[in-house]
C-alpha cells in the first residue's frame, strides 16, 4: 500500500515531467503517452525511449468553467490537444495566455507546472503544461 | 429452433434527482416493473446481469449483480455486472444477447442502473471523467465536458457549425421528452434559453450537455421460441454490434467522427440484413448535443459535416424520416450513466409496440440505438425488430 | 578559472500594482509603492511555484549554456518556500532538466541569500574537482502578510546559474562572506507568513552585513569602486540598494541597470541572481560585476565578476530578464489574493 498517489505519480515522472515517450524503430511513429506495443507493427515493432521536443501547436481546446475543486483556483483555465511537431497529440492546460487569445493553430512549447496535489498535506504532483512560444532578444532564425 | 433473442418486457425507474431513493430502491424499482410488463414467473429467469459504471465510487456500493438477484428474490441465478462506461447499459444487452444465442442462458433479466446524486461536483465530475483516459486527459484538466468540446471546437471549424446548431439537438429533445412520464425534464427549453445558458467548457454550454440523473431500466430478454408463452407483442433483437477506439481522444486520427461508431453500425445493419433506410427510429447517444450531431452523420443519416443540416430541416424529428431520441435522449430523459444503454432499448421496444403515446413514431418497425461509452471508445449499437 | 557557463532565469507572467495594493488598505496617495521604490510586483500562477519557477529558470540555463546536463554533479535550489517542508526541491528540478542519478542534491535556506550560498558551494566543488558542473538556483515566491509593508514588495522569480570551469561565459575572481547572527525577518515552522523587525531590518541588518561584504570584497581583491563597471545589492526594494550604493560611493549609473525590484518587486532568493542575469545579458565582455547578496537572519554573499567574449554567441538563445519583465499581465487584487491562496475558502 501507498500513499495516495505517491506511487501511481512517481512511476510516471519522466513522462510528466520531460514528455518521455517512445518511438516505434520499425514504422517511425512517435507514441505519446509510451505505447508497451506499436499498435500498427504489434511484434515487429521496436519501440525506443524518445523525448519530445516540446514544440508544437494547438489542435483544438476548451476553455474550462466548471472543474472539480483541485483547478478551481484556476478557473477558467485553457486545456487543449497540442499537436506536437513529432506527429502526436497530447492533452494539456495552456497558461500564460488570456483564454480569448487562444486559436486553432496557435504555436506552443511546454512549460512546467503544477498539475496538481493531493490535498494540503499529500503530494504535489508536476508535469507538462503548454505555453505560447516567448519572445527572445536577439534570437535570429 | 430459430436462433433469435426476443425482449418480452421492458420497465424503467423514473428518471431524475431521486432523493428519497438509494441504488438498491431504484434498481428493484426497474426490476420490477420489467418482470411485471414481461410476465414472466421468477422461477423461469434463470440469469440477470446489470449494467453500472462506478457503484463503487458513486455509492459505495460494488457486487451490485449479487445485491440485484438477492432484492429481486431471484434466488441463487447467476448474476454479472458489467462495465463500459456510459454504454455500460448496452454492454449489458449485449452480454444477456450473447448468453442466450450461446445456449447458455434461456431467460435473463437485464437492468442498467445509476445512482449518482449523493455525491458532491467534485466527486462527480471526476468520476465520469475516469470514462476517458484518465491519467493522460482528466488529470491534466480536461474534463469530461471539455474532451466533448474539443470535439465541437473541431467540427466547428472543419465543417462551419455554429452554436445555434449546437443547441437544435437540446431542444428537439426536450420537446419529445415533454411526453415521456419517465424523463428528467419534461418541458420544452427554448432555442433562446439553451444559448444563454451557463458555460461549461467553451463552446459547451450547461444545456448542451446531459444532466445527472439517477435511474434504472430494464428488459427481459429470452430464445425466441420461449417469448410467446410471455406475450402477445414480443421484439426481437435483429442484430448486436460493438467496437473499440482508443480510450484517449488524443489519440484519433479524426475527432470530429467516432469510428467506432461508424464501424458498429455499419455492422449492425449488416448483420441485420437491413439498410439504414429500413430504420423507423433511433436512439443516439446525446450526453452533449455535439455527440448527437455527429452520431447523426456517422450512422448515415447525414454526410459528414451535415448533421446539423439533417437537425435543421427537421429529418430527426418525430415525423421525420430519421426520428432521433423520441425519449428525450441522454439530455432530457436523463443520463443515470450505466441504465443509459438499457433504458434506449426500452424506448425502441415501447415504440416499436405502439406504446410510446404521444411521442409515438407511426407504424415504426425497426429501431437502431447506439450507446457509447467515453468518448468513443466504446460504441455498442443494437437493432431491433417487430 | 572558476565561473559561469551558463544562467537562466524565470518571472512568472502575472504583475500587480503595489498603488492596487495600497488602495485596498485605505492608502489612496500612492505614497507607499513610490517610498518602497517597488511599483509593481510579479506574482506566480496558482499553479506556479519555487519548483517551477526553478525548473524553467535551470532549462533556459542549460539551453545558454549548450551543456549536457548529465554532467552536473551538485544541484543546490537556495528558497525560503520550498513546496515542501520535508522533502527537496532540487530533486524535482533534477529529474526534470534531464540530471543523471549519479550527483549530489539539496535545498538551501538563508532567507534571501540561499541561491548565492549555492553559488559558493558549487563553485567549492567544481574547485576541488569533486564535480564538474553545478547548478545553483535561488528562486522564490514570497509571501507577505495582507496588510503588511512586505506585501508591496514580495515577489516570485528565480534564476539559475551553472557553474564551471570549462568555457564561461563570466568569471568569478572571488567570493567573500560576513556572517552574524541578527534575527531582523524570520518565519516559524508552520507560520503562513514571516514576520519582521521593521526599522530594525534597515541599519543594523541590511546595511550592516551588504556594506560589511563589500568592503571585505574590495579589501580582499585590492579593488575601488572605479574599479567596477557594474553593481549589484540585493533588492528588498527599490531604495535599500539606492542607499547602500550612496554609502559605499557608487554611482548612481553603475548601480541603475540592475534594478530590478522597481518592475518585479523582490524575489527573495532570486532578487541579487536576477539582478546579476540582467546586467550579464547587457554587460560587454571585460566589464567587471560587483555583486552582494543579502539574507536576513543575517549574511552577506559578495562576488567578483568578469564578463568574458564567449558571452556574446551565448545571447539570443533564450528569453532573457528584460523579456521576462516585458512579458506581464495585470491582475487586480481579487485575482492576486486568489492565486496566492488568500481566500481560505479554496483551501
Ligand atoms: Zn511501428
Amino acid at each position: 500500500m501507498a500513499e495516495q498517489g505517491v506511487a501511481q505519480v512517481w512511476r510516471r515522472i519522466r513522462a510528466m515531467y520531460r514528455i518521455e515517450g517512445n518511438k516505434c524503430e520499425t514504422c517511425g511513429t512517435h507514441f505519446f503517452p509510451p505505447r508497451p506495443v506499436c499498435p500498427e507493427c504489434r511484434r515487429k515493432g521496436k519501440l525506443e525511449n524518445y523525448t519530445f521536443k516540446g514544440l508544437g501547436s494547438i489542435y483544438t481546446f476548451s476553455i474550462v468553467r466548471q472543474a472539480p475543486d483541485d483547478f478551481k483556483r484556476q478557473m477558467p483555465y485553457v486545456v487543449a490537444q497540442v499537436e506536437l511537431d513529432e506527429g502526436t497529440r497530447l492533452t494539456t492546460q495552456i497558461v500564460n495566455v488570456d483564454p480569448e487569445d487562444v486559436e486553432i493553430g496557435m504555436r506552443v512549447r511546454a512549460c512546467f507546472r503544477k498539475i496538481k496535489e493531493f490535498g494540503h498535506s499529500g503530494i504535489i504532483v508536476y508535469g507538462y503544461k503548454f505555453e505560447p512560444v516567448m519572445k527572445v532578444t536577439g534570437h535570429k532564425q | 429452433m430459430s436462433n433469435r433473442v426476443a425482449i418480452a418486457g421492458v420497465g424503467m425507474s423514473k428518471f431524475g434527482e431521486l432523493w428519497d431513493k438509494n441504488l438498491r430502491d431504484i434498481t428493484l424499482e426497474a426490476g420490477m416493473y420489467t418482470i411485471f410488463d414481461a410476465g414472466v414467473p421468477g422461477s423461469d429467469i434463470d440469469g440477470m446481469v446489470i449494467g453500472n459504471m462506478s457503484a463503487g465510487r458513486f455509492t459505495g456500493q460494488e457486487h451490485l449483480g449479487a445485491q440485484a438477484v438477492d432484492l429481486s428474490g431471484l434466488g441463487d441465478i447467476p448474476a454479472y455486472s458489467v462495465e463500459a462506461a456510459c454504454a455500460s447499459g448496452g454492454a449489458a444487452v449485449r452480454h444477456a444477447y450473447m448468453s442466450i444465442k450461446s445456449g447458455e442462458h434461456d431467460v435473463m433479466l437485464v437492468l442498467g442502473s445509476e445512482k449518482m446524486s449523493d455525491v458532491n461536483q467534485t466527486e462527480a465530475m471526476n468520476t465520469i471523467s475516469v470514462a476517458s483516459d484518465w491519467e493522460w486527459e482528466g488529470m491534466f484538466g480536461a474534463t469530461f465536458p471539455a474532451l466533448y468540446a474539443f470535439m465541437a471546437r473541431r467540427h466547428m471549424m472543419e465543417y462551419g457549425t455554429t452554436e445555434e446548431h449546437l443547441a437544435l439537438p437540446t431542444v428537439k429533445n426536450h420537446a419529445n421528452a415533454a411526453h415521456n412520464e419517465f424523463a428528467q425534464f419534461q418541458r420544452a427549453v427554448p432555442i433562446e434559453v439553451v444559448m444563454r445558458s451557463g458555460m461549461l467548457a467553451d463552446p459547451l454550454r450547461v444545456l448542451h450537455s446531459a444532466p445527472i440523473t439517477d435511474g434504472a431500466a430494464g428488459l427481459v430478454m429470452c430464445r425466441e421460441d420461449l417469448v410467446k408463452k410471455y406475450t402477445d407483442t414480443p421484439i426481437f433483437i435483429e442484430s448486436s454490434a460493438q467496437r473499440t477506439d482508443t480510450l484517449a481522444l488524443h489519440d484519433r486520427k479524426s475527432i470530429t467522427t467516432f469510428n467506432s461508431v461508424v464501424s458498429s453500425t455499419k455492422s449492425a445493419l449488416q448483420e441485420a440484413s437491413l439498410e439504414l433506410k429500413d430504420i423507423d427510429v433511433l436512439e443516439l447517444h446525446d450526453s452533449f448535443s455535439i455527440g448527437e450531431i455527429m452520431l447523426t452523420e456517422d450512422v448515415g443519416i447525414a454526410k459528414k459535416g451535415e448533421g446539423c443540416k439533417a437537425l435543421e430541416e427537421g429529418i430527426t424529428e418525430i415525423g421525420g424520416k430519421f426520428p432521433v431520441n423520441p425519449s428525450g435522449g441522454l439530455k432530457a430523459r436523463g443520463h443515470p450513466i450505466g441504465a443509459t444503454g438499457v433504458a434506449q432499448i426500452v424506448e425502441l421496444v415501447l415504440q416499436l409496440r405502439g406504446d410510446a403515446d404521444k411521442r409515438q413514431v407511426d407504424g415504426a418497425e425497426k429501431g437502431l440505438a447506439v450507446n457509447i461509452g467515453g468518448t468513443g471508445a466504446t460504441s455498442i449499437v443494437h437493432i431491433v425488430g417487430r | 578559472m572558476v565561473g559561469i557557463v551558463g544562467y537562466g532565469v524565470y518571472v512568472p507572467r502575472y504583475r500587480i500594482k503595489t498603488t492596487d495594493i495600497a488602495e485596498v488598505w485605505g492608502d489612496t496617495s500612492g505614497r507607499i509603492g513610490k517610498g518602497l521604490g517597488v511599483f509593481e510586483k510579479s506574482v506566480p500562477g496558482p499553479d506556479e511555484d519555487v519548483a517551477t519557477i526553478s525548473v524553467e529558470a535551470a532549462r533556459n540555463a542549460i539551453k545558454r549554456s549548450q551543456i549536457d546536463p548529465k554532467d552536473i554533479g551538485a544541484l543546490y535550489v537556495g528558497s525560503e518556500s520550498h513546496p515542501y517542508a520535508v522533502k527537496p526541491t532540487g530533486t524535482i528540478v533534477a529529474e526534470a532538466i534531464g540530471c543523471t542519478h549519479d550527483m549530489t542534491c539539496a535545498d538551501f535556506e538563508f532567507a534571501c541569500k540561499a541561491g548565492t550560498a549555492a553559488m559558493q558551494v558549487t563553485m567549492g566543488l567544481v574547485l576541488s574537482k569533486m564535480i564538474k558542473i553545478g547548478l545553483a538556483i535561488g528562486s522564490d515566491t514570497a509571501q507577505g502578510r495582507p496588510g503588511d509593508a512586505l506585501e508591496y514588495s514580495a515577489a516570485a522569480g528565480g534564476a539559475a546559474f551553472l557553474i564551471g570551469m570549462k568555457n564561461p561565459l563570466a568569471t568569478i575572481e572571488e567570493t567573500v562572506s560576513f556572517t552574524t547572527d541578527t534575527p531582523d525577518f524570520w518565519r516559524r515552522e508552520g507560520e503562513d507568513f514571516p514576520s519582521h523587525g521593521a526599522r530594525f531590518t534597515g541599519e543594523p541588518a541590511y546595511f550592516r552585513h551588504v556594506g560589511e561584504g563589500a568592503k571585505s570584497l574590495f579589501k580582499k581583491t585590492k579593488t575601488t569602486v572605479d574599479d567596477y563597471d557594474y553593481f549589484i545589492f540585493h533588492m528588498p526594494n527599490g531604495k535599500f540598494p539606492i542607499a547602500m550604493g550612496k554609502q559605499l560611493g557608487v554611482p548612481a549609473e553603475k548601480l541603475e541597470d540592475s534594478l530590478v525590484v522597481r518592475q518585479i518587486g523582490n524575489t527573495y532568493s532570486g532578487s541579487a541572481m536576477i539582478g546579476l542575469a540582467r546586467i550579464l545579458d547587457i554587460a560587454k565582455p571585460g566589464s567587471k560585476i560587483f555583486m552582494v547578496a543579502y539574507g536576513s537572519g543575517a549574511g552577506s554573499d559578495a562576488f567578483s565578476i568578469t564578463v568574458e567574449d564567449a558571452i556574446e554567441e551565448r545571447r539570443g538563445q533564450v528569453p532573457t530578464v528584460d523579456d521576462y519583465i516585458e512579458r506581464k499581465t495585470y491582475v487586480d487584487y481579487a485575482t492576486y489574493a486568489k492565486f496566492r491562496r488568500k481566500i481560505k475558502a479554496l483551501g
